[in-house]
């Protein structure tokens, strides 16, 4: 039923004619709505992870229709739309979150590298070391700083003394552009920094094991602008290093931190592309009544 | 005359403005709330009288328990009576006839008693614990034997009675417990200073008894204790594990449902329920001894256990999911997720619900009654196999004894059990106050 909400205005518009308020020739090659094929180029030269015909259902709702999308190695690329268009639920099929949900079905291919991440041989403790998650609400565990970080090498087995857990801690909130503000209270709990800090400690804490791929679930939601600064910066500089996907609700975000943008609509994969040209010469009306705030 | 009309579906044009008609109901509304306001205080300071009535009652009635006459007697502790051969062997001190001692220091006290009866009566001014007093004290310090000394030795509980006031001295004496010819010894003893209360440590120290002054509460004490470990030791682990079980692992399906109603149904089971089946299971079936501790444990586990399920998956469901996603999220397996993050969150809820259920089986009578810890036991029991009793079913054959002494010792043992109670469920406050977490 409320997948037609939007579907209806839109219609609905359409019908009033009040689409003609005059604002700059859009250049867009698919005009219909109903059209729901991906536009632009899903693959990429280099991919790190591969997903081909990805369907996700929650009990009976539909809410991931035939995704097919490459994420290139050390890009960063943002999922943008509409709220509840899927975008987060997709971002969980990438580390398996999803498969805590009891009522989810994932169907589809997945493949990190060259392995299919649902296959029976892969399991999820491996998989989600090696595709790390930033969530939307900062999350530290309610022990010290120190532990926060320390925890994933420490259940993986990563060091094998103290001495080099202190340097991987001490690395980790250093690429976290965290420890100068931490580097004197390391044994407070972590619930005892502010937001942003909270949140550049979660980053530290997932780049801690090292992981290919991290995932951002709407990570700046919960920030101010300068948090918020503060993470899009750090999140430039982990590209050199890592591939990121980010989950955000901004389009100003997206433009700034990402190479690619993938634009969901109602479960559907409508539009991806370089960023610059989503934000600049989208070819999809959705994507473009979207990203010129007609709704959303 | 020519108003306008109003224009179809408006509402109708109000002839009051709305300040008015707010002002004329505002005056109801607070009245409402004045009343509501009384109703509520009336409730609690009527709840809190009758706790200050119950609380002023039983400490009025008990307190005295909590003190023992003592009667000054000079014994002689005469070394033909005692250790005729003169070998300090134990055997022969053991023996010896130490009432004898006593029952001289009395008519020592009094010359004057004469005759089988008036000397009987005399004699029961102390306690028959005064021999044992003196064989203990022998024991202790065999340089006593050949000595003279003013011992202070237990009186009776008639004379205990008497001297706290809880006797008629106005009653014909057929209708009291206590001869006129001892209230004047009584009386004479107490104008020469020779009666004294003391702290009654006998209370304390010793097991149940059919003399009220020798009656204790250790036994009980002791019992509830031994029952209470077994309780805890096999309800908390079995609970915790239970409560983790079907949180965090059990698939959601028609079976974990099932489960999920009959364990809350259990825990609103009348207790008594569980006595018998703790007699027709452990006793019957597994031939357990009556009457202990052990049996009483395994009944009283099975009434808290639904308890402590229910505070422990309450406590669970309390930790907030982004622990969990941040754990899932890390690569911790499930385990790992529960066992690193979601139960020492949830720890402090699960030992609050734990000390709460405990509470309420120290407070339990009617299933131990099913499996005979109602029985009169003197010894204080000191393993869990020794048959015992514990403190509420104490407090119940207590209350049942005709003996005015019985009366304070009731209340005296109903105080020990609500400081422990107090105690209890104090600690589960301290418990949540200090362990409290924010996230």
């Amino acid at each position: 039923m409320s997948t037609t909400a939007i579907e209806t205005k839109v219609a609905l518009d359409q019908a009033l004619n009040l689409d003609t308020a005059p604002r700059k020739q859009s250049s867009v090659e698919v005009t219909d709505y109903n059209n729901r094929q991906t536009v632009g180029n899903i693959t990429v030269d280099n991919p790190k992870m591969v997903c081909r015909g990805v369907n996700v259902y929650y009990g009976e709702k539909h809410a991931i229709k035939n995704v097919g999308l490459d994420i290139g190695a050390n890009e960063v690329i943002a999922f943008i739309g509409p709220s509840g268009c899927g975008k987060s639920t997709f971002l969980r099929c990438l580390n398996r979150m999803n498969d805590t949900i009891p009522i989810c079905r994932v169907t589809g291919q997945i493949r990190l590298d060259s392995d299919d991440i649902y296959d029976k041989s892969i399991d999820v403790v491996q998989l989600r070391a090696r595709v790390g998650m930033v969530f939307q609400k900062p999350n530290p565990f309610p022990k010290s700083i120190y532990e926060n970080v320390a925890y994933g090498p420490r259940i993986h087995g990563m060091v094998n003394d103290k001495a080099e857990l202190d340097d991987l801690v001490r690395a980790s909130l250093e690429r976290a552009g965290l420890i100068k503000e931490v580097d004197k209270r390391m044994g407070e709990p972590g619930t005892s920094l502010s937001g942003g800090q909270q949140q550049r400690l979660c980053i530290a804490r997932a780049i801690a094991v090292n992981p290919e791929v991290i995932l951002m679930d709407e990570p700046c939601s919960a920030l101010d602008p300068i948090a918020t600064a503060k993470i899009e910066e750090l999140i430039d500089e982990l590209r050199e290093n890592y591939t990121i996907i980010i989950v955000t609700h901004s389009m100003q975000q997206a433009a700034r931190v990402s190479q690619r943008t993938a634009y969901f609509h109602l479960g559907d994969l409508i539009e991806v592309g370089d960023t610059d040209q989503i934000f600049t010469n989208p070819k999809h009306k959705l994507t473009e009544d979207y990203i010129t705030g007609r709704f959303g | 005359m020519n108003k306008p009309t109003p224009a179809a579906g408006a509402p109708a044009p109000l002839n009051r403005d709305i300040k008015t008609i707010v002002n004329a109901g505002l005056k109801r509304r607070h009245a409402a709330e004045r009343h509501f306001r009384w109703y509520g205080l009336i409730a609690i300071s009527l709840g809190l009288a009758f706790v200050v009535l119950m609380f002023a009652n039983i400490i009025g009635k008990g307190y005295p328990a909590f003190w023992q006459t003592y009667i000054q007697v000079p014994i002689q502790f005469d070394a033909a009576v005692l250790d005729p051969d003169g070998k300090r062997d134990p055997q022969t001190l053991a023996n010896a006839d130490y009432a004898a001692l006593v029952r001289a220091g009395m008519r020592q006290l009094f010359p004057n008693a004469q005759g089988r009866l008036e000397l009987r009566a005399l004699y029961g001014l102390v306690s028959s614990d005064a021999a044992h007093e003196l064989h203990r004290r022998v024991l202790q310090t065999p340089a006593l034997i050949g000595a003279e000394q003013e011992l202070w030795l237990l009186a009776s509980a008639n004379v205990d009675t008497l001297v706290k006031g809880n006797i008629d001295r106005a009653l014909d004496e057929s209708e009291r417990p206590i001869k006129d010819n001892q209230i004047e010894w009584v009386n004479k003893l107490q104008a020469a200073g020779k009666i004294e209360k003391q702290f009654n440590a006998i209370l304390f120290s010793n097991g149940d008894s059919r003399e009220p002054e020798q009656a204790g509460i250790r036994g009980a004490l002791m019992g509830s204790f031994y029952t209470l470990l077994v309780t805890f030791l096999l309800s908390f682990p079995i609970g915790a594990a239970t409560a983790v079980y079907l949180e965090e692992f059990a698939p959601k399906n028609r079976w974990t449902d099932l489960i999920e109603v009959n364990i809350n149904n259990l825990a609103a089971v009348p207790s008594i329920v569980f006595g018998l089946l703790g007699l027709a299971v452990f006793i019957n079936f597994f031939g357990l001894p009556r009457s202990a501790p052990l049996v009483g444990g395994l009944v009283l586990s099975l009434m808290t256990l639904p308890v402590i399920i229910i505070a422990g998956r309450a406590a669970l469901t309390s930790v907030p999911p982004s622990i969990r996603e941040a754990a899932l999220g890390m690569g911790a397996s499930k385990l790992q997720m529960v066992g690193h993050h979601v139960l020492p969150l949830a720890m402090p809820g699960m030992l609050t619900g734990s000390i709460i259920g405990m509470a309420r089986a120290l407070g339990e009578s009617a299933p131990l009654l099913m499996i005979g810890m109602v029985a009169f036991i003197v010894d204080v029991p000191k393993s869990f196999m020794d048959p015992s009793t514990v403190l509420p079913v104490q407090i119940y054959l207590w209350s049942d004894l005709p003996e005015r002494a019985f009366v304070e010792r009731t209340s005296a043992a109903i105080m020990v059990l609500l400081a422990f109670m107090i105690l209890m469920n104090g600690l589960a406050i301290l418990l949540r106050k200090r362990f409290e977490r924010r996230w």
